[in-house]
């Protein structure tokens, strides 16, 4: 399982960047994306998603 | 570069005049720089002197002369605040946390070097945002100070936050130099706080209600506390909500007095609903400029308080009240090539300003006595909207100004008071007629303008307005001028010719800098 992020809504502001235990956001052409293969969901590291929980614009949702 | 610059075109005056001949210097009794206005030297801290006087936000005088940059290399925030929305990026706009173009460390620095090039008058480097300059770690915002430390050693710096990371960041703060930092504090009571802030990410973890307006505010106190142990200066900036917090701005300002902030700020709410933020979508009005002034009166004494702020955007460059933004997009930046690093139009600029001066509190203190002794104390103080370019002269046309600066004379003097902008915005084809309402609507409680030159059409309009249009003082300075009209107006007063125009009020507009009125 994985998030992802709703390209649309993001307004590019790197919040999420900077929260992700994984390095699983990167910026890529203008937007943030997330590489499912490395997110975890944040589990086992932190009770919620920390992208989820930091992003302004509530774009960061389960994949 | 082989352009000279001339200091009468950066000050942008007909003619540099000495200030007043026939100021009876001696009779003051010191020296010029160490007496004089609330403002001066004379009650402050030689080495908080040294460090405000050239800062546009934190001097009111020096925002006459000075200029600031905003680079928007901080877009990531920690907080939701109700007033603002970063998605919405018009750049017809102007408010904190808007901006056109964000810019890494590098692209910012380049910038910076330019623009210093081109404006003399910059003394000042922000990292205002757009979101929040410690957000995300600050890796951004430390990472500019510290090349822009290297390169361009004579600039001041400085940071705005909301101070959720502050205390963790202090060390860093004072590390790299920064020696001015502001902190938006719209509150001291969590109950007030949670009407203001939905939530806060923090300790890796989305907080809302009572428990994120708590820590918020602890850490807000912590963080200027820990800053003023340090020496360094703290501006607390507060946006008035009407219904929110206008009454509860009282106790911020105690609050912040009593923890060592060295200014207070007090702006008005901006609120729209086609910026969409939450404020503006539920119809939350900002406050009517009597509303926002009686806040600002009855903090006097309390914190000092600033009332030149203009409500930045997040990428501002220039004097207070412009933007030269569009001059220096990424773009024109890149096509400039190489920047190198060359202080000297800037230094000859300070002395320039050091030496106009110099010479003006005692011409202030002049014309106060000389008042005071004619008119005594009897008559109420009057506001004054003028029209100027900077320098503390009356040197815009009425036609081309984009704001108007508002000052406060009476028998204790002259004093700025606020700004009221007059420019139109997204608004496209508005005729001459609204044009002229907006400026009438924006200082309808102003008895006089002041202006360098003015049309017959307009300067009838504002007559049967009751605002009187003044340009016998053209180019002359502004504070003067307003105490010899003010003598004048009171003997007017006393022979019955006029009458007071008391129980007005104007509007706050909060449109774009950008957009120049014709
Ligand atoms: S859910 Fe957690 S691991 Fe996945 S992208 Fe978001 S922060 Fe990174
Ligand atoms: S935090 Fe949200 S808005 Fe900001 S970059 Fe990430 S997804 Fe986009
Ligand atoms: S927003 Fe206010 S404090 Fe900030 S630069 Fe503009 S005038 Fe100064």
């Amino acid at each position: 399982m994985a998030y992802k992020i709703k390209s649309a809504e993001c307004t590019v502001c790197g919040a999420c960047d900077a929260e992700c235990p994984n390095m699983a956001i990167s910026l890529k052409k203008g937007t943030y994306v997330i590489d499912p293969a490395k997110c975890t969901e944040c589990k086992g590291q932190f009770d919620s998603p920390q992208c989820a929980a930091v992003c302004p614009a509530d774009c960061c949702v389960p994949a | 570069m082989g352009n000279v610059i001339s200091l009468d075109s950066i000050l942008g005056v007909g003619e540099l005049k000495a200030p007043a001949e026939s100021t009876p210097v001696e009779s003051s009794g010191c020296s010029s720089s160490s007496c004089g206005s609330s403002d001066g030297p004379a009650d402050m801290d030689p080495a908080v002197w040294d460090k405000v006087k050239n800062h546009p936000c934190y001097s009111e005088e020096a925002h006459h002369y000075f200029a600031r940059m905003h680079v928007a290399v901080a877009p990531a925030c920690n907080i939701q605040c109700n007033y603002c929305n970063r998605k919405y990026d018009c750049s017809n706009e102007s408010r904190p946390g808007v901006v056109s173009e964000k810019l890494t460390p590098d692209q910012a620095i380049k910038k910076i070097l330019a623009v210093a090039q081109d404006i003399p008058q910059l003394s000042v480097i922000g990292i205002a945002g757009p979101g929040d300059s410690l957000a995300a770690g600050a890796k951004n915002t430390f990472a500019t100070f510290e090349h822009l430390q290297k390169k361009a050693p004579d600039l001041k710096l400085c940071l705005s936050t909301n101070g959720l990371a502050l205390p963790d960041n202090v060390d860093r703060i004072a590390q790299y130099n920064i020696d001015h930092v502001t902190i938006t504090i719209n509150m001291v009571d969590p109950e007030v706080g949670a009407q203001i802030y939905p939530w806060i990410f923090h300790k890796h973890k989305r907080w809302t209600g009572l428990d994120a307006a708590k820590i918020l505010h602890e850490h807000q106190m912590l963080g200027l506390e820990m800053l003023t142990a340090r020496g360094i200066l703290v501006k607390v900036n507060s946006v008035m909500i009407p219904g929110v917090n206008d009454e509860h701005l009282l106790a911020v300002n105690k609050a912040v007095k009593a923890r060592g902030a060295f200014l207070h700020n007090i702006m008005p709410l901006i609120s729209d609903p086609a910026h969409g933020t939450h404020f503006g979508l539920t119809g939350q009005r900002g406050p009517t400029a009597q509303e926002l002034k009686v806040v600002q009166d009855a903090c006097e004494g309390g914190a000092k308080l600033m009332r030149h702020c203009r409500q930045c955007r997040a990428d501002a460059v220039g004097l207070l009240g412009e933007d030269r933004g569009d001059e220096f997009t990424a773009d024109k930046i890149e096509a400039m090539g190489e920047i190198g690093y060359d202080d000297e139009a800037r230094r000859t600029y300070r002395e320039h300003v050091e030496a106009e001066r110099s010479g003006r509190h005692a011409s202030k203190a002049a014309a106060q006595a000389d008042v005071q002794e004619a008119v005594g104390s009897a008559v109420d103080p009057i506001l004054i909207a003028v029209a100027t370019k900077g320098g503390e002269r009356i040197n815009e046309h009425f036609g081309h100004a984009k704001e108007f600066q508002i000052y406060e004379v009476g028998p204790q003097g002259a004093k700025f008071v606020g700004h009221r902008r007059v420019d139109q915005y997204c608004e496209g084809g508005s005729g001459d007629d609204d044009t002229l309402d907006t400026v009438l609507s924006a200082i309808n409680d102003c008895t006089a303008v002041f202006v360098a030159k003015i049309g017959g059409c307009p300067s009838k309009s504002l007559e049967s307005a009751g605002i009187e249009p003044v340009d016998r003082f053209a180019f002359e300075y502004i504070e003067e001028s307003a105490l010899a009209y003010f003598k004048d107006y009171a003997e007017r007063l006393g022979q019955g010719s006029i009458q007071a125009r008391a129980g007005q009020d104007a509007v706050i507009r909060t449109g774009a800098l950008t957009a120049k009125r014709a």
